[in-house]
């Protein structure tokens, strides 16, 4: 049952960076791709309807986190207190520069929205990886199962350790670099003309820095914590993962190239999939792994709820998302296709 | 350690409070919004579809302000109150998940077509998002309050080996009695809410001589709604949860009301001021033998006061029980007396007329938001000691790994940030009242260059 839920938990996470990952990706982006406000206005147009719905992705998840794995989320939300009340201060700056920049017009305000939402997507990504780097790398859980970080001590991976070292900055930057493609990705699907070239162009740059990172983000993670490859070599199958990352890396350049814009996005989600997908494989059945003592990390079968509620928990879950899908595919299939520049006032909100 | 207690409790109390002021008007204004949209669907006239969409503007900048100030509260479960969410997790996180899986997607997703699809869906789809926007936030409200429900009245539930608590009937929590007395008082008190926002607004256009037609529409609208919302909010759901209280949590009855000694035949306090260490109210204005039978429905009842219970079980915050409860409910007496005369001017045709109603309506408008949040406080705090009543002292549910040196820093960014989201939130929905409900078609009621992009 705890392995379920592992799935699932695992699931609500890549469907939120895959969604969001792309508004985060357009917020970092959009000062460079628009040249002006007509043309931010139509950037902002293919996230609009969408992102709010995308954000939700993290509360349902953060939910769903909280009844299947009580421990996991009281420690690792407590111990992780500061970068996560960043988190939370930037989603707010984030939310309310996306919904009020277009509510007066005139040349300041929707500029200051605007640096504000790129500020804010750009932490965020940045929060977001390191917060993962923290996850893999382990934390200093004591017997009782309980740690706090501060936000950085020496800057090394080794010892008391802190949120941020040079390894979660490097999965940090990574995580940066793979939003801002998987940005441009969907840009490059959304715009059409001189933008859509723009996010080609920003794209086919990104994709040589996303390569770089990735490289040396596998790299380092072998170098500091070789039992991640224990998973792989016991279970052979889950190179299944990042053969996944590494097909849609190289899928994002081929279409690219052979200007598919759809199939551009379609590699960046597998991309995005198949790396997070290899490393929750590689840390089950931790969920999060004690640099202290490896005893005392928190594993799927002592993090999780008593077993009649996940049982419970699975009927409604299975209920819940099915129509969450649903809603999902119906908001996206009624915002198919390019956003046109001229269309303006078409579907258009109040 | 009992300093980094007070900061946790303060950290939670103030972002809850300021975040309560959003969907207590977006609930409220959702089932407004959806009356709306049904009298548009039915009459066919234009001037309820224009209404809704005015509605629906506010609807959407309230939204938006409630989910970004919504995050911190359901993270704040696990920074904060992690000793609390290690025990209490595998029960309350069902009721948390399930709103995030039920009713946010729906929320969001029908609040977009409900803003963005008007032409695309159609009078009757359009209705339909309206529909499921109002089904959306109130099944989140719902499960907000089962989940305060359960620390109020723990049910459903059995002591795990692990020393954590676990779901044994999911029914029993889903549907625990004290949850739907309070779920019930609250809506009525969010309906109140929307409703004085709208009453307000059409009494400022009637005063200004401005949108003359709407004006009326949503005093009208208003004050039928909110007298129907005013007198559910006393009986049955407020006599409801004052029965509840008696019988569960009877140390917070006694503190609520002022009643520091058991009577026979207890006085009802209207008035008075709580002097807590010298066990006595001052200056006291009552109505005698009113408390015995309201809660016992016999005069001569037998009330515990607070000197049958031991002090380690009486709330640590008396004098502020004691004055939310107080105002909660002078309040709602003096909304309920605004509403009837208001109605009865209506029904006489003469309240348009009538500069002094249409005053006292508009100056209201902020009162129901502060009576809400009084009766959360009265709620909250009438809850203490305990955070699990009768099963957990909050002194046993902060994050213990996390210093009030950490908690004071975050905190003073909220207020900061918090500061400036109202300012922002005055600033954009009086906007929208200025601007007004115009007569323009679907969807351009401002100028095309600003409708141009969301």
């Amino acid at each position: 049952m705890g392995t379920i839920w592992f799935c699932l938990v695992a699931i609500m996470l890549a469907g939120y960076v895959v969604l969001d990952g792309f508004d985060l990706g357009v917020g970092m982006l959009h000062l460079w791709i628009a040249r002006n406000d007509a043309e931010r206005r139509v950037v902002l147009r293919c996230i609009g309807p969408v992102w709010d719905g995308n954000e939700v992705w993290i509360l349902a998840a953060g939910g769903t986190l909280y009844f299947a794995f009580p421990a996991l989320y009281a420690t690792g939300f407590s111990g992780f207190y500061l970068p996560l009340m960043m988190v939370l201060w930037l989603l707010i700056i984030r939310g309310i520069s996306v919904e009020f920049r277009s509510h007066v017009t005139g040349s300041i305000w929707p500029a200051f929205w605007d640096a504000g939402f790129a500020f804010a997507s750009i932490l965020l990504a940045i929060f977001y990886g390191a917060a993962l780097g923290n996850v893999v790398r382990g934390v200093p859980l004591d017997a009782s199962g309980r740690f706090f970080e501060p936000l950085w001590t020496t800057f090394q991976p080794v010892g008391q350790t802190g949120i941020l070292d040079w390894y979660t900055v490097l999965v940090g930057v990574t995580a940066f670099g793979a939003l801002a493609l998987h940005g441009a990705a969907w840009l490059v699907y959304k715009m059409e003309r001189e933008m859509n070239e723009r996010a080609v162009h920003a794209a086919s740059a990104l994709w040589w820095l996303v390569a770089l990172l990735t490289v040396a983000v596998t790299l380092a993670s072998f170098w500091l914590l070789p039992q991640l490859l224990m998973d792989y070599r016991i279970r052979p199958w889950g190179f299944i993962f990042p053969l996944v990352a590494i097909v849609g890396l190289i899928g994002i350049k081929w279409f690219l190239h052979a200007r598919v814009d759809a199939m551009v996005f379609g590699s960046s989600c597998a991309y995005l999939i198949g790396m997070l997908t290899s490393v929750t494989f590689s840390l089950y059945p931790s969920v999060l792994p004690s640099s202290t003592n490896p005893m005392y990390s928190l594993t799927v079968s002592n993090a999780k709820a008593a077993d009649y509620g996940l049982k419970i928990g699975l009927i409604w879950w299975l209920i819940g998302m099915a129509l969450a899908g649903g809603y999902t595919v119906f908001t996206y299939r009624s915002f198919a296709g390019k956003i046109r520049s001229t269309e303006a006032g078409e579907h258009e909100g109040y | 350690m009992h300093d980094a207690l007070t900061v946790h409790r303060l950290h939670f109390a103030f972002t809850v409070t300021f975040h309560y002021i959003f969907p207590q008007l977006t609930m409220g204004l959702a089932l407004l919004i959806l009356i709306l949209k049904t009298i548009a669907l039915r009459t066919r006239n234009e001037i309820w579809s224009h209404a809704a969409r005015f509605w629906a503007k506010i609807f959407g900048i309230s939204f938006a302000f409630g989910v970004v100030t919504g995050i911190p509260m359901e993270f704040q479960f696990g920074t904060n109150w992690s000793e609390f969410s290690r025990s209490a997790g595998g029960v309350i996180g069902q009721l948390l998940a399930m709103e995030g899986v039920f009713s946010f997607f729906l929320e969001s997703t029908f609040l977009g077509a409900f803003l963005f699809g008007e032409k695309r869906l159609g009078q009757l789809g359009h209705w339909f998002s309206s529909l499921m926007m109002f089904l959306g936030s109130w099944l989140s409200g719902y499960f907000i309050v089962a989940t305060d429900a359960w620390m109020q009245h723990p049910v459903g539930y059995s002591m795990g080996g692990n020393g954590a608590f676990q779901l044994r009937s999911f029914r029993g929590l889903v549907f625990n009695p004290w949850g739907l007395w309070q779920y019930a008082h609250t809506m009525t008190g969010a309906v109140q809410t929307g409703c004085f926002v709208m009453a307000a607004t059409g009494a400022f256009y009637l005063l200004s001589n401005v949108h003359q037609e709407y004006g009326k529409l949503f005093v009208r609208t208003g004050v039928i709604v909110g007298l129907i919302a005013a007198l559910a909010q006393l009986f049955p759901t407020g006599d409801g949860q004052g029965v509840m209280l008696a019988k569960d949590q009877p140390a917070t009855l006694a503190a609520i009301e002022g009643l520091f000694h058991t009577e026979q035949g207890a006085p009802l306090a209207i008035l008075g001021q709580p002097d807590v260490p010298n066990e006595r109210l001052d200056n006291p204005l009552v109505v005698p033998r009113a408390l015995s039978f309201l809660t016992y429905r016999a005069w001569n009842a037998e009330v515990h006061g607070l000197d049958h219970f031991s002090r380690s079980d009486w709330p640590d915050q008396i004098e502020l029980l004691y004055y939310s409860y107080h105002i909660m409910v002078g309040l709602g007496t003096i909304f309920m007396a605004i509403l009837l005369i208001a109605a009865w001017l209506l029904f006489r045709g003469t309240l348009f007329g009538s500069k002094i109603m249409l005053w006292s309506l508009m100056l209201a408008m902020p009162f129901p938001f502060i009576a809400n949040t009084a009766g959360w406080i009265t709620a909250e705090v009438g809850r203490q000691p305990w955070l699990i009543y009768g099963l957990m002292r909050t002194s046993a549910g902060f994050s213990t790994m996390v210093s009030a040196g950490s908690v004071w820093f975050t905190l003073l960014g909220f207020f900061g940030m918090y500061t400036l989201l109202a300012i922002l939130f005055l600033f954009l929905v009086y906007r929208e009242i200025e601007h007004g409900p115009g007569g323009n078609p679907a969807g351009d009621s401002r100028l095309p260059a600003q409708a141009a992009a969301h």
